[in-house]
């Protein structure tokens, strides 16, 4: 078995303008993907938006300076994650395939192993 | 070294390279330690069989030579290896019943997996499943050997870390799957069928790559009708191989080829497996092409060929692929053929304005053509002045290049 990270992607203007019937088969979804995942499910959440980020990093000269803001300032923003334990690539690529973001267009779901330290 | 085991390493080569590298990778569980073995068995093989004769059945005694070399290698190496990425090829997830469980065929859903990129695709599969080097890889795609050797380094380790599975693909995945593997046969095959560049038009050792794999897909999974229309199209385009350059070496182009010089077994075969294909519906994007070569295949000659059924297909063509302007393309063709070159100038209209075909050479070749049958010289220079100065390959260049000096011909005398 190995670990692999979910990160969903998507525009948060999109995510905003749900409508409450939207937001429900939206949170059924994810549940759906909850229950076909199960156990294989080691952790998981969705993030307030980017402009709620704070950036730390350092001057170059040992001064720390926090920014306003995400890292990256993208249209399209982190909204979520989960941390996935599959056998293989098609096994975590199936179950990513459950995910409403998988199936809206301005959304997507990137899959990205995690380094194995023994 | 005598020349009967060459010849004979050298069709084993062609016959069991797969086999015995699929078969050692699911020992190994490691693609690069596979392919090393791989090619070790294949030069000892050139050495053992020169003293000792060659085998009954050489791809039996390569595996097992390669096998042997491959578990001196993970006894030596046990410590080190325990800290790499190992090929999951578990076999829990058992794979549709219909499909023989062949290592030839995990090794090929492994190398043209959807989570490589399609270049990476196209170039493991050649290194992996058709064993050609990688000098040779790079040559086809015009690419310096280092990039090519990185591009194909990247793409292993990609597999061994995200752990892409050495395994066919379970059965709610196989469809999407198979038509990636199908795309790239398709794309080894057309790049073998006119090099992009280079004196030579045609890759045989591609097109013939992409025909084995083809047949190997074929037997492995018969009731797959897209399997068999890609398979049926190959075939009817690999018959008129031959033909294509005239004995002085010049491009020979369909209307100017010898017919009697088609390989008229390529045809029949392409055609049995064609009919079988379109009897189930709808038919896949490869069937519809496989019947556009069957046409040209079965017309007695250029100017009997059934352009009106050719103008059919590619508008079948069109729909199911709107965003292509190269079918739009080679229906403008036909419909040049069918109502004549204004008509087909018309047709091409449309095009010139698209982006995706500002430089392909074809459209400014198919527009001097027509031009140059309506008799306007010069526009017709200019169209293969613009054609030549896209072409790549050396043989399709001297054949613009003789045009282009026809029509100047027209124009100053």
């Amino acid at each position: 078995m190995a670990k692999y990270m979910l990160l969903i992607y998507g525009d948060a203007a999109r995510w905003d303008a749900m409508t409450p019937a939207e937001r429900n088969a939206h949170d059924a979804a994810h549940q759906a993907f909850s229950e076909a995942a199960g156990a294989r499910v080691l952790g998981g959440e969705e993030l307030e938006s980017a402009p709620t980020a704070t950036t730390v990093r350092g001057d170059g000269a040992g001064e720390l300076i926090t920014t306003d803001g995400p890292f990256l300032d993208t249209k399209e923003a982190l909204g979520g994650f989960y941390l996935i334990e599959a056998a293989d690539l098609d096994e975590v690529t199936r179950l990513a395939a459950l995910l409403p973001e998988v199936r809206a267009e301005h959304s997507a779901v990137e899959i990205r192993p995690v380094v194995f330290h023994g | 070294m005598n020349d009967a085991v060459v010849a004979a390493v050298a069709s084993a080569h062609r016959r069991d390279w797969a086999q015995v590298l699929a078969t050692t990778a699911q020992l190994t569980r490691d693609l690069d330690l596979a392919e090393e073995c791989t090619q070790d068995a294949f030069a000892q093989a050139l050495l053992v069989w020169a003293d000792s004769g060659v085998p009954d059945r050489p791809g039996a005694w390569l595996t097992q030579v390669a096998r042997n070399r491959a578990r001196d290698v993970l006894r030596r190496e046990a410590a080190f290896r325990r800290t790499l990425p190992l090929l999951v090829s578990d076999e829990t997830v058992p794979g549709p019943e219909d499909l023989i469980a062949d290592d030839r065929l995990r090794l090929i859903f492994t190398c043209c997996h959807p989570g490589l990129g399609r270049e990476a695709r196209v170039a493991l599969t050649l290194r992996l499943v058709c064993g050609l080097s990688t000098a040779e890889v790079a040559r086809a795609f015009l690419v310096p050997e280092s990039t090519m050797a990185a591009r194909i380094t990247r793409a292993k380790r990609k597999i061994a870390t995200a752990r892409i599975p050495y395994r066919v693909p379970s059965a709610d995945q196989l469809g999407e799957r198979v038509g990636a593997v199908l795309q790239v046969v398709h794309l080894i095959f057309t790049t073998g069928h006119t090099a992009p560049a280079g004196p030579e038009l045609l890759r045989r050792d591609l097109s013939g790559c992409a025909v084995r794999l083809a047949r190997l897909l074929h037997l492995l999974m018969p009731n797959d009708t897209e399997v068999s229309a890609l398979l049926a199209l190959l075939l009817l385009n690999e018959a008129r191989a031959e033909s294509r350059l005239g004995p002085d070496g010049r491009l020979r182009l369909l209307s100017e080829q010898d017919r009697s010089r088609w390989d008229a077994a390529l045809i029949a075969e392409g055609t049995a497996l064609l009919a079988g294909a379109l009897r189930r519906r709808p038919p896949s994007r490869y069937a519809i092409e496989a019947a556009i070569a069957a046409v040209h295949a079965e017309a007695p000659s250029w100017a009997e060929t059934d352009w009106g059924e050719i103008v059919a297909l590619y508008t079948v063509l069109r729909r199911m692929w709107p965003g292509s302007p190269v079918v739009t393309l080679n229906r403008a063709a036909a419909i040049g053929m069918r109502d004549g070159p204004q008509a087909g100038l018309d047709a091409l209209e449309p095009l010139l304005r698209e982006p995706a075909l500002a430089t392909y050479a074809y459209l400014s070749a198919t527009r001097a053509d027509f031009l140059r049958r309506l008799g306007r010289w010069a526009a017709a220079v200019t169209a293969y002045e613009e054609a030549l100065a896209l072409t790549g390959n050396e043989v399709e260049r001297a054949f613009l290049a003789e045009r282009l000096d026809e029509v100047r011909g027209h124009l100053t005398g």
